[in-house]
């Protein structure tokens, strides 16, 4: 709507070229991509992130450039190239927008600094030759700082997120943080890889989930006395056990989309089912499924919190079902038939259109997506293993686990171009990611 | 638990030869040594006085050679007990049914449970890394459970048997073969009260 005829001029482009074709397979086409010329590769508008001044100028410039590279929405023109420099270099005050046009630039992000800790953002339409929005963006924290820069480097993925929103009418989902278990400890991780942090003491934990406003994290941990049992996490670092169920088996949790019911299962002996209790609060617990015996794990709610989707084998093999929040009106979702069938952990996207889930397929998982109006599932992996999806607030991108490189660890797939880029690089086996909401606006 | 594990299983497996020999055996009653040294007839009281005292030397070595014999007779029983009690059962791919072999493996366990009262096991139930590591938390608990009934339905007290599960978190063998998921496939016991001084079943 900002780059109005702009649009106009490139979707006309790229629709009569053969840019649409070179997409991946599973793509859905959307438009509402305003800026892209006819340089631009498929639908991502081309941009240039000119230098950026003060100390710090160059590690925000690095995080910017990164930052919209991962949203695969946006091509970063490189400035390492001399014609591209000179341009680049420019004071501000005269740019030249028919080089930059030639490069294949849509627009260009130039950022001065209103204050020490105030950056002023500048997004220039490069064909209409003008400034189209500017704004500051108060950056918290301290790049410097011990405990400062992990708040910082938040602050700038929060502005780079904003940014792409000007450029592409899509928030970017770079202020995320994606947790993981690894060694027995629950880690969370940087959209973009950086500051992998443990959230929790060495023991036998996994199955971590966010918080909607990640103000808190739960997972499950096996006690000093062999059970399984529900970690409930502040932010600060206070841990304490759900006690609603207390003894046998409570594992895989995660809260409905308004924070207010954890859901998770529970065995005192053979079979598991889901329960639902209110963390926060004395709350009478909730028992949602009736599986006589069977097991029902690994639930995930819909967007809206009115169903949920979870693994169940109460037809035998594993298999993904979906029901009402209630636990009523129970169907099966995935149905590969036969006595090898297994289909299981379960993942909604924030859109609401699609579950993602891991599927053997012959006997080995792949992350498969499927789309809850044709029901129709897509394999979106194959090589090696790889389990575990979780979709990133985009509905765009998935975090899974795979051991395509050696070791399982975590990877971020684009599931409209296919393009998938390793997350974590630990010696040990990383695995069950969950990709949070945005963190910080 | 699993160094604990580990060590019960090593046990086992020394033990494991000696183990059929050393339960039939009757511990041995110590011998009362008879002396056959008749003090000759020029043997003052300095003589007898020295045979005498080789007499009860040999007597006392005698009585503890018996006791250490009878001591590892006891242990060496107490071991096959522990590893018969400590042999892990197998289950079939995803699972938790007994096979008429891990049956067997459970009644072996039986009569030594009844002898002893206060022994106490914690089952523990673990799973090949083929499946979902959510799903098989679930399934190595099952697996558990299902030892656990079987035991019951003999008549152990529920109280005597704790279960958990280890999911596919605890492979006994690495690799991913069918032989190694086999293996892994399992049910584990530890004895967690009332295993020092065993009571062989008569």
């Amino acid at each position: 709507m900002r780059f109005s005829t702009v649009r106009v001029l490139c979707l006309t482009i790229v629709m009569c070229g053969a840019a649409r074709g070179a997409r991946a397979q599973d793509t859905t086409f959307k438009q509402g991509v305003q800026l892209t010329l006819r340089y631009a590769p498929g639908t991502r508008p081309g941009i240039v992130v000119l230098p950026i001044s003060g100390p710090h100028g160059d590690s925000l410039r690095a995080i910017l450039q990164r930052d919209f590279d991962y949203g695969d929405r946006i091509t970063i023109i490189p400035t390492d190239l001399p014609t591209v420099a000179a341009a680049a270099a420019s004071d501000g005050l005269t740019i030249n927008y028919p080089l930059f046009a030639k490069l294949g630039a849509a627009g260009l992000v130039q950022v001065t600094w209103s204050s020490d800790a105030v950056a002023r953002v500048a997004v220039h339409n490069v064909s209409q030759q003008k400034v189209e929005r500017t704004q500051d963006f108060p950056l918290a924290g301290d790049p410097n700082g011990e405990g400062g820069a992990q708040e910082w480097r938040l602050s700038v993925h929060a502005m780079a997120d904003e940014l792409e929103s000007w450029i592409t009418a899509v928030r970017g989902i770079a202020a995320t943080r994606i947790l993981y278990s690894s060694g027995g400890r629950i880690w969370q991780i940087d959209s973009d890889g950086a500051n992998s942090t443990p959230l929790s003491g060495a023991a036998m934990a996994m199955s971590p989930s966010w918080h909607p406003r990640g103000s808190h994290v739960a997972y499950s941990a096996m006690g000093g006395t062999g059970n399984w049992q529900v970690i409930l996490r502040e932010a600060g670092g206070a841990t304490r056990s759900l006690s609603a169920t207390p003894g046998g088996q409570n594992i895989t949790p995660v809260f409905s989309p308004d924070g207010t019911t954890l859901v998770y299962s529970h065995a005192r002996e053979s079979g598991n089912d889901l329960y639902a209790v209110n963390p926060f609060m004395p709350d009478a617990v909730r028992k949602i499924t009736v599986g006589r015996g069977s097991d029902n794990m690994s639930p995930t709610f819909s967007p809206d919190g009115r169903q949920l989707a979870f693994t169940t084998n109460r037809t035998g093999r594993p298999e993904v079902y979906i029901s009402d929040a209630d636990g009523t009106n129970a169907e099966l979702l995935t149905s590969f038939g036969g006595d090898q069938s297994y289909n299981s952990n379960p993942d909604w996207s924030p859109d609401g259109r699609a579950i993602a889930y891991q599927s053997q397929v012959a006997g080995r998982f792949q992350v498969i997506t499927i789309g809850l109006r044709d029901r129709s599932p897509k394999r979106l992996t194959s090589d090696g293993i790889n389990e575990d999806p979780s979709w990133a607030p985009d509905s765009r991108h998935i975090v899974f686990t795979s051991n395509r490189a050696g070791t399982p660890q975590l990877f971020v797939l684009d599931v409209e171009s296919g393009r998938t880029r390793q997350l974590t690089h630990s010696a040990v086996k990383v695995r069950t990611g969950d990709w949070s909401l945005h963190l910080k606006r | 638990m699993t160094f604990r594990a580990q060590r019960l299983l090593v046990l086992g497996v020394l033990v494991f030869a000696a183990a059929p020999a050393c339960r039939k055996k009757q511990p041995e009653s110590a011998p009362t040594p008879v002396s056959n040294n008749t003090p000759p007839e020029t043997c003052d009281q300095r003589c007898r006085d020295s045979i005498a005292a080789a007499d009860a030397k040999r007597r006392q070595d005698s009585i503890a050679a018996a006791t250490a014999a009878a001591t590892e007779a006891r242990n060496r029983a107490a071991a096959a007990m522990r590893a018969t009690l400590g042999e892990k059962v197998f289950f079939d791919y995803d699972q938790s049914m007994l096979t008429d072999e891990s049956r067997l493996a459970l009644d072996r366990k039986l009569p030594i449970l009844r002898a002893n009262a206060a022994l106490r096991l914690r089952i523990s139930g673990h799973c090949d890394e083929r499946g979902s590591d959510e799903y098989n938390i679930a399934l190595g608990q099952r697996r558990a459970a299902a030892v656990k009934r079987y035991l019951m339905d003999q008549g152990i007290d529920a109280g005597r048997l704790d279960i958990v599960s280890f999911g596919e978190e605890q492979p006994a063998v690495q690799g991913g073969t069918e032989d190694a998921f086999a293996q892994n496939r399992r049910a584990e016991f530890e004895i967690t009260a009332g295993g020092e001084n065993l009571t062989a079943p008569r």
